[in-house]
């Protein structure tokens, strides 16, 4: 018996794991997520049918009322739950290019880098987003990764994510007579 | 099962000279397999027999053309998983991707991720957790959510514990499972503190149009009954630069999926910017599958 | 005669031997033989359907069988170390009593065996365990040493009998120089037996009931309590049965001993009880289950206060020299050791452990019937082993077999056992 555990544990101290992971010679930080300027893969806007693009109404001799108040010619549907306190829809979209947005600075951003409006506020989600650990990610974990936009998940007028239906829990285990 | 080989089986239960042992499952065995060498030790002849015999089995039993494949682990490569529980909802998505990609039994319903609901108050605490919830919508108000499936331990109380050697960590960190070396005395089952690992207590069943013909020997293939299966970090599409399925179904992208050696790798971002933890630490099993707060 | 005729008519003489007997006898073997069939039809039962008809799950993946195994390792043990008092206090019949506990070990063994057979999901596979054409994963298996230590135990009891009765058959004495060293081996080698069997649950941290130092003394305590309670019955039916001298003086020693080993068996259970109840961490929860129960999941609560009242009331019975010399209260006791420590091993220690799961699922286990049958098979197995191997060697003890010179073999009228 006492072989035995002796055997046991001299085995249990020797015992070197062949895949153990040892970094301790070669940890690197992760890099950083790509640079805030690397242009990224990502599938075109999710607009609605017709929706785009803006200036097929918005016409440029169309007079622009930056008054906040209750939209009842258009865009009814929109509700906005994003800060609404603090901002009204010119604060994103540009009121001289309809078709385009713009930062805080002014500077118009593309509809097809979004992104880049929302980071301005939400840096650190914008960051992980960039390293691909925030959102849902497919492709090569080697290789190339295909991005989503922010608002393939996120509705920009009302962000947070809305409750979804679960499916069916796993059945109970039941005994056999 | 291919018809027996009739001479071969008397050799076998002469030769094996425990009729009452072989009684039942007698049928199901033939020479070559009795006197199979240990997964590791295969020749690649027999290692390719074995491939075209499951492929063989597969295209009768379900009538479509399968690919099973043995990719090997690839150098410099190091799996590592990480899940953000602040973001899972609970939506069990990844469950039935998981089912759907890994040709789980269908009934019996054997599933590899189990999600388990907390009460928010009470932190990560098992003996309250709930793998049976059911609402009309979640998250529900005051829970937290928290799927278990294989941690793929660096130190793998599951193979340390198996008496045939039939489960072993492979040299990219995946724990797998030889469906044909298993004897299904379930020691693994006691030992493995994350209750990952399923038994196929009877005949698993798999419709034909839900087959998935991608298949690994050591992954997703069909299995047996009376063997033990478990998650696999989906080993046949892993290997092929693939992300698991349950990383790409996830609606929140609550799950993350790497080479710990890369650097530039998800995984190892999250490990240096985020606050992670494993399960049971307590025990040094050392997981492979990282917990984190991404929020 | 060569000594290779010699053992032909051992083995003719035998096989006459046991195919005679009364009708006690045939009764007996008749029932176990019907018990055998029935346990083997709903074995090929389970083969056929897998082991959904027993009532484990994924929740609770070992259970009543792995339970019974466990008891009866703690028999096989047991039977052997009572060699120990038997020498220490100089037995006259200790060439009997060695014999008798060795052929108790080999008919537990081969009951163990059969019960981990009908637990694995693919029997058809065990090859895998053997050397050779199997991979053997020692040495960090608690199972694969299991498996070593106890064909070894097999084979060394089989060995020492066959040899001890071989001797006597031909009327010769047993040659000490290798007799005593085997039967010495053998009794480390049962301290071993039970201590892996232990282990194997012991090296377990995933569950926290068996993951506890104590747990091989533990298994040590109770099967020194389970394993002479079989003797004691055993050498009473003995006595009346056949021309045995067994003095009362050696049967209330074993019933003395046994008091100790129980006093032993409940201290270090109290331990265990204590260190949880006092500490009341996240691991209590087990104990409750077995004590209290968990809401409304109290199925084996009746079970075990009736396993520790068994127990205890055996305690008192064999402490006090009234009780303990008092045939009908020795043999209640032996039954209530019996029923106590195979509650204990079969439901106490293997279902609280799995109960509730690792990540605090909570699944209700009870034996299928499926698994009470198969174990009745198994059960009745072992009697019919044990009573065929008591049967032909009780007359060789006796005197009464011989086959040397021109001596005719001849069969006793009576029965060994009834």
């Amino acid at each position: 018996m006492l072989a035995l555990a002796l055997a046991l544990a001299a085995w249990a101290c020797g015992h070197g794991n062949a895949h153990e992971l040892d970094l301790s010679a070669g940890w690197v930080p992760a890099a950083d997520a790509p640079a805030a300027g690397t242009k990224l893969h990502t599938p075109p806007p999710p607009f609605s049918e017709g929706i785009f693009p803006c200036s097929e109404c918005h016409e440029p001799d169309m007079p622009v009322n930056t008054k906040r108040r209750e939209l009842s010619m258009a865009h009814q549907e929109i509700v906005l739950k994003h800060d609404a306190e603090h901002r009204w829809c010119l604060d994103c979209h540009d009121a001289t290019d309809r078709d385009s947005l713009h930062l805080a600075s002014g500077e118009k951003v593309p509809f097809e880098e979004s992104y880049r409006l929302c980071g301005q506020c939400h840096g650190d989600k914008y960051r992980d987003w960039r390293a691909g650990v925030h959102g849902r990610r497919s492709g090569q974990w080697d290789g190339e990764k295909e991005y989503l936009l922010c608002v393939h998940c996120h509705n920009s007028h009302a962000p947070k994510f809305a409750p979804i239906k679960p499916l069916p829990p796993p059945p109970k285990p039941e005994r056999t007579p | 099962m291919n018809a027996p080989d009739t001479t071969r089986r008397d050799f076998l239960c002469t030769l094996a000279g425990c009729a009452a042992a072989l009684a039942g499952a007698c049928g199901d065995v033939t020479h070559t397999e009795f006197f199979r060498s240990h997964f590791k030790e295969l020749t690649p002849e027999d290692l390719d027999g074995i491939l075209k015999k499951i492929e063989r089995e597969c295209e009768t039993k379900y009538g479509k053309d399968v690919d099973v494949k043995n990719t090997p682990a690839r150098e410099g490569v190091q799996f590592a998983y990480a899940l953000d529980i602040s973001r899972c909802v609970g939506c069990r998505r990844c469950v039935y991707a998981c089912v759907a990609e890994n040709n789980q039994s269908r009934d019996p319903v054997v599933q590899w991720i189990r999600v388990l609901e907390m009460d928010k108050e009470k932190g990560i605490d098992f003996e309250h957790a709930n793998p049976y919830y059911d609402a009309e919508t979640v998250p529900r108000p005051g829970h937290t959510y928290l799927p278990v499936a294989c941690q793929h331990c660096e130190n793998p109380p599951c193979v340390k514990t198996c008496p045939v050697g039939a489960t072993w960590k492979e040299p990219d960190g995946i724990v797998v499972i030889d469906y044909d070396w298993c004897i299904g005395c379930r020691c693994c089952m006691s030992a493995c503190p994350y209750g990952a690992r399923r038994f196929n207590w009877k005949e698993p069943s798999l419709p034909a149009d839900e087959m998935n013909p991608n298949l690994h020997v050591l992954g997703n293939r069909p299995r047996p009954k009376g063997v033990v299966e478990k998650c696999t970090w989906c080993v046949h599409r892993v290997r092929d630069g693939r992300y698991p399925a349950c990383v790409e179904v996830c609606p929140v992208g609550a799950r993350k999926f790497g080479n710990l050696l890369d650097p530039s790798s998800e995984i190892r971002y999250v490990l240096d910017k985020k606050r992670v933890f494993v399960l049971k630490n307590e025990l040094a099993t050392h997981p492979r599958f990282y917990y984190f707060y991404g929020l | 005669m060569s000594v290779f005729g010699q053992f032909l008519r051992f083995v003719t003489g035998s096989v006459r031997i046991v195919t005679r007997g009364n009708a006690l006898y045939w009764t007996w073997i008749l029932s176990l033989l019907v018990m055998i069939a029935i346990g083997a039809t709903a074995y090929v039962h389970q083969m056929q359907t897998g082991l959904i008809s027993t009532s484990m799950r994924d929740q609770v993946s070992w259970a009543f069988y792995i339970g019974n195994f466990t008891f009866l390792v703690g028999v096989a043990a047991a039977a052997v170390l009572l060699v120990i008092p038997a020498y220490v206090y100089h037995w006259k019949p200790i060439k009997e009593v060695v014999i008798l506990g060795e052929l108790l070990a080999i008919a537990a063994i081969v009951m163990c065996a059969l019960f981990v057979l009908v637990d694995v999901g693919h029997p058809d596979r065990l090859q895998h365990l053997m050397p050779g054409i199997g991979t053997l994963n020692l040495p960090t298996s608690l199972l694969a040493w299991d498996v070593v230590v106890l064909n070894g135990y097999l084979v060394l009891n089989f060995t020492i009998v066959t040899y001890l009765l071989f001797m006597l058959v031909r009327g010769k004495h047993p040659n000490y120089a290798i007799f005593t060293p085997l039967v010495l081996l053998s009794i480390p080698w049962a301290i071993g037996i039970h201590t892996v069997t232990a282990f194997l649950y012991n090296g377990l941290a995933a569950r926290p009931f068996w993951n506890s130092a104590i747990l091989a003394p533990r298994f040590i305590a109770s099967a020194l309590c389970s394993g002479p309670a079989v003797l004691v019955v055993l050498m009473q039916l003995l006595r009346r049965f056949t021309r045995f001298e067994i003095q009362d003086a050696a049967i209330w020693k074993v019933a003395e001993l046994m008091a100790y080993a129980m006093f032993l068996n409940l201290f270090l259970l109290g331990a265990e009880v204590f260190k949880e109840y006092y500490s009341g961490t996240e691991h209590l929860i087990h104990m409750q289950y077995m004590f209290a129960g968990v809401g409304e999941h109290d199925a084996i609560v009746p079970f075990m206060w009736t396993a520790v009242a068994c127990s205890f009331i055996s305690f008192l019975l064999f402490l006090v020299p009234q009780t303990r010399k008092n045939p009908i209260t020795l043999n209640l006791g032996c039954g209530l050791i019996w029923l106590g420590v195979y509650l204990e091993k079969g439901m106490g220690l293997v279902i609280p452990g799995m109960t509730p799961d690792t990540l605090g699922e909570i699944y209700e286990y009870q034996p299928s019937r499926t698994e009470w049958l198969v174990a009745m098979g198994i059960f009745a197995v072992g009697f019919l082993l044990f009573t065929l191997m008591v049967k032909v060697a009780t007359p060789i003890m006796l005197g009464e077999f011989r086959v040397a010179g021109d001596e005719h073999a001849h069969a006793p009228a009576k029965p060994a056992t009834a």
